[in-house]
């Protein structure tokens, strides 16, 4: 995973609160192999009509959002399923930080093993960053390392949890870091079979 | 049995967390071992990581794999289906296949929703570390366990390692006291507690459900209020192991037996939090006051009693709140202020992980029988083992002759992956748990409700207060008179 240390890049504004994941990728498409990319799928149902037309009010479609790699939306994004399709969907059309007051817990930690950054901003900074970029520059600067966004005249901190932050800032793979500990996990085995033996299910004979 | 990682009094979810650490970080990461990992169709992504570092699984003997969310509900032939949804049932059976898995597929006698098949398998059993690629993997802290839904790199994770890295959440206690009213489920309970906290109410918090009115529920009831836990935005929810633990593992296929099971019980009895034990937050609700709930919007939290009105959003002061109110009544075709009972529905879904089990079906053929839909409905049972039972009962009988289609069990028309859609622009009763734009369907509008709500509703073809027709029946509900 690629380390995350700051990024200036066009934000676009989704005043739009609890997007949930059903929303961010809907789950008739959810089929496809990683390789061959979701960023097509992204929020698929806002930015496109029945018949397939971007749908002109979605603010992905206009043309000064385009290549926007931070998004800034209202609060409880990504609720929902434990879909990772729904980080994938993000990361694939481009987006590298979500900004919003908060996040669906199994989202947020999808999105840390992605390398995709959740900053949780207060509502009022968000309100004011949402007004900012709609009528100003659409450019934001976010800063991991002073947990700090720097857009539209505005100076927002914003919060993450600080073992996510050393993970994206990083770049670590968790698998790795855990094969590290692999004596401790054979100990902890040894000494469970022993204090639970009603552990592992074994099926009746009937 | 433990090592106290922690001196002085703890909670139920401390003593499970606690006792499944491996290693811990200054920084508060705990390695934690994963006793139980279930899978379904969505792995595929899982496996290919797998597959491209050439790892093998780390422990098989607690992996199981289960087709449900894109199993056909209306035949069990592979051969005549979407050959794209066909193909997501054969990567689990060839994944499962590879690695030696038990899986239970669509033809075994146990198959089901996951989160049905674990608790009647006796997979499920207090104090253990659950997980699985399903945010409604909360629903098994039914028993005492910890357990939770994960992505797929978390997945690929737990197949290599069997362990988790996790930070401890805080802590949440909600308490519902005193007696349900006749005619108020778990599903009611949950819903209120949900429009009481918000859709993030629980967000970085373990929850754990007591108080009078939560011990007096089935298994059944648990399960479901467990279940809806992610939907309040808690990464799990918990109930205490009592004697309707015991009582309904005992004898399962899976479950210990013999010594391991009395020591087993031993060990689940002493999980309940300590009487001194704090909490970082605490809620309290009275279970007088709550009355059979619905949704109106497209969050769980846009729920209101059925005697109520929908709101308003320009006599709102927060702008937030009152833009979300305005988005949800549109996209739902509702009018602001209009009575919840005025809202006409196309048709009914009873099934799902929320509300499948034996129990949901009692009560919603409690409502129908002797009386016709005026909608179309599907009912799907969660498991095999459910349909079998409630055709010994009769209770498939009572579905059909209302009007609705008994089928086979699977997710269905919760999640739609298997094609049982709600067409664009219809209104489904649905004892589902999640009301968001087009979950069941591109365009689908879903109201969440209990089955009898949603039996009410095919009957009287719009949102009903089930109480009047439920009067002088009995709902077959466990501890009823
Ligand atoms: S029934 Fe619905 S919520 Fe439950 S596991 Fe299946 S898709 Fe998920």
């Amino acid at each position: 995973m690629d380390a995350f240390k700051s990024l200036e890049a066009i934000a676009c504004p989704l005043p739009l609160s609890g997007i949930d994941t059903d929303q961010l990728i809907p789950a008739r498409f959810m089929k496809r192999s990683r390789a061959d990319g979701y960023g097509d799928y992204l929020l698929h149902d806002l930015r496109f009509d029945d018949l397939g037309q971007p749908r002109p009010d979605c603010p992905l479609n206009a043309p000064r959002w385009q290549g926007a790699r931070i998004l800034v939306t209202r609060r409880n994004f990504g609720s929902g399923s434990s879909r990772e399709a729904a980080v994938y969907a993000l990361v694939d059309y481009g987006f590298a930080c979500v900004i919003a007051p908060s996040f669906g817990d199994i989202f947020a930690s999808n999105a840390i093993n992605n390398g995709l950054l959740p900053a949780t901003v207060s509502e009022e900074d968000c309100e004011a960053l949402l007004a900012g970029l709609e009528d100003g520059d659409c450019i934001a600067r976010v800063d991991l390392e002073a947990c700090e966004i720097r857009a539209a005249n505005l100076v927002i901190p914003f919060r993450i949890d600080p073992v996510w932050r050393t993970k994206l800032l990083n770049g670590w793979d968790d698998i790795d870091l855990t094969l590290s500990h692999a004596a401790a996990i054979e100990a902890f085995q040894a000494k469970d079979s022993i204090d639970r033996p009603w552990l592992v299910p074994r099926l009746r004979k009937s | 049995m433990s090592t106290r990682a922690e001196a002085g009094p703890r909670t139920l979810f401390d003593k499970v967390f606690d006792q499944h650490v491996v290693t811990a970080r200054e920084d508060g990461q705990c390695l934690l071992f994963i006793d139980r990992h279930l899978l379904h169709e969505g792995s595929f992504h899982a496996f290919d990581k797998l597959k491209a570092r050439g790892a093998r699984i780390a422990r098989s003997d607690l992996t199981f794999g289960i087709e449900d969310h894109y199993v056909p509900t209306r035949t069990r032939d592979l051969g005549v289906i979407d050959p794209a949804i066909a193909n997501m049932i054969r990567q689990l059976r060839d994944n499962t296949a590879a690695h030696g898995l038990r899986l239970f597929g669509l033809t075994d006698p146990a198959q089901g929703i996951v989160h049905v098949v674990g608790p009647e398998q006796g997979l499920t059993l207090p104090g253990l570390t659950i997980v699985c690629g399903d945010s409604h993997t909360a629903t098994h802290g039914a028993f005492g366990a910890i357990a939770f839904g994960i992505g797929a790199s978390e997945v690929a994770h737990v197949l290599m390692t069997q362990t988790l890295w996790q930070k401890k959440p805080k802590r949440m206690r909600i308490r519902v006291e005193g007696g349900l009213a006749p005619g108020v489920f778990a599903k009611d309970m949950a819903l209120s507690i949900i429009a009481t906290i918000g859709a993030d109410g629980a967000a970085g918090h373990a929850i754990e459900y007591a108080g009078s009115a939560v011990r007096a529920l089935s298994m059944e009831g648990r399960l479901t209020l467990c279940n809806l836990s992610i939907e309040a935005g808690g990464r799990c929810g918990m109930i205490a192991p009592d004697d309707t633990t015991v009582t309904y593992i005992k004898d399962r296929p899976y479950a210990p037996a013999g010594d391991d099971f009395r020591r087993g019980v031993e060990d689940w009895m002493a999980l309940a939090s300590d009487p001194d034990a704090a909490f970082d937050r605490e809620v309290v609700l009275d279970a007088h006051e709550i009355a059979p709930i619905v949704t109106w919007g497209i969050s769980p939290e846009d729920a209101a009693p059925i005697t109520a009105n929908a709101p308003d959003p320009d006599r709102m002061s927060d702008t937030a709140r009152a833009a979300h109110v305005r988005e949800a009544l549109d996209y739902m075709g509702i009018r602001p202020g209009q009575p919840l009972t005025d809202i006409a529905v196309d048709r009914v879904f009873i099934g799902s992980c929320t509300n499948s089990r034996i129990e949901d079906l009692r009560a919603a053929a409690a409502v129908l029988a002797g009386r016709r839909a005026r909608v179309p409905g599907l009912v799907s049972p969660g498991s095999a083992v459910v349909k079998r039972q409630a055709e010994e009962e009769g209770l498939h009988r009572i579905f059909t002759e209302a009007g609705l289609e008994w089928v086979d069990a699977g997710c269905s028309m919760c999640v739609g992956m298997n094609g049982d859609l709600v067409p664009p622009g219809e209104r489904c009763a649905s004892t589902t748990n999640r009301n968001f734009r087009g979950r069941q369907g591109p365009g689908s509008r879903t109201h969440l409700m209990s089955p009898a709500m949603a039996a009410a509703a095919a009957v009287t073809g719009h949102l009903t207060d089930m109480r009047p027709l439920l009067a002088g029946r009995t709902t077959g509900l466990t501890g009823e008179n």
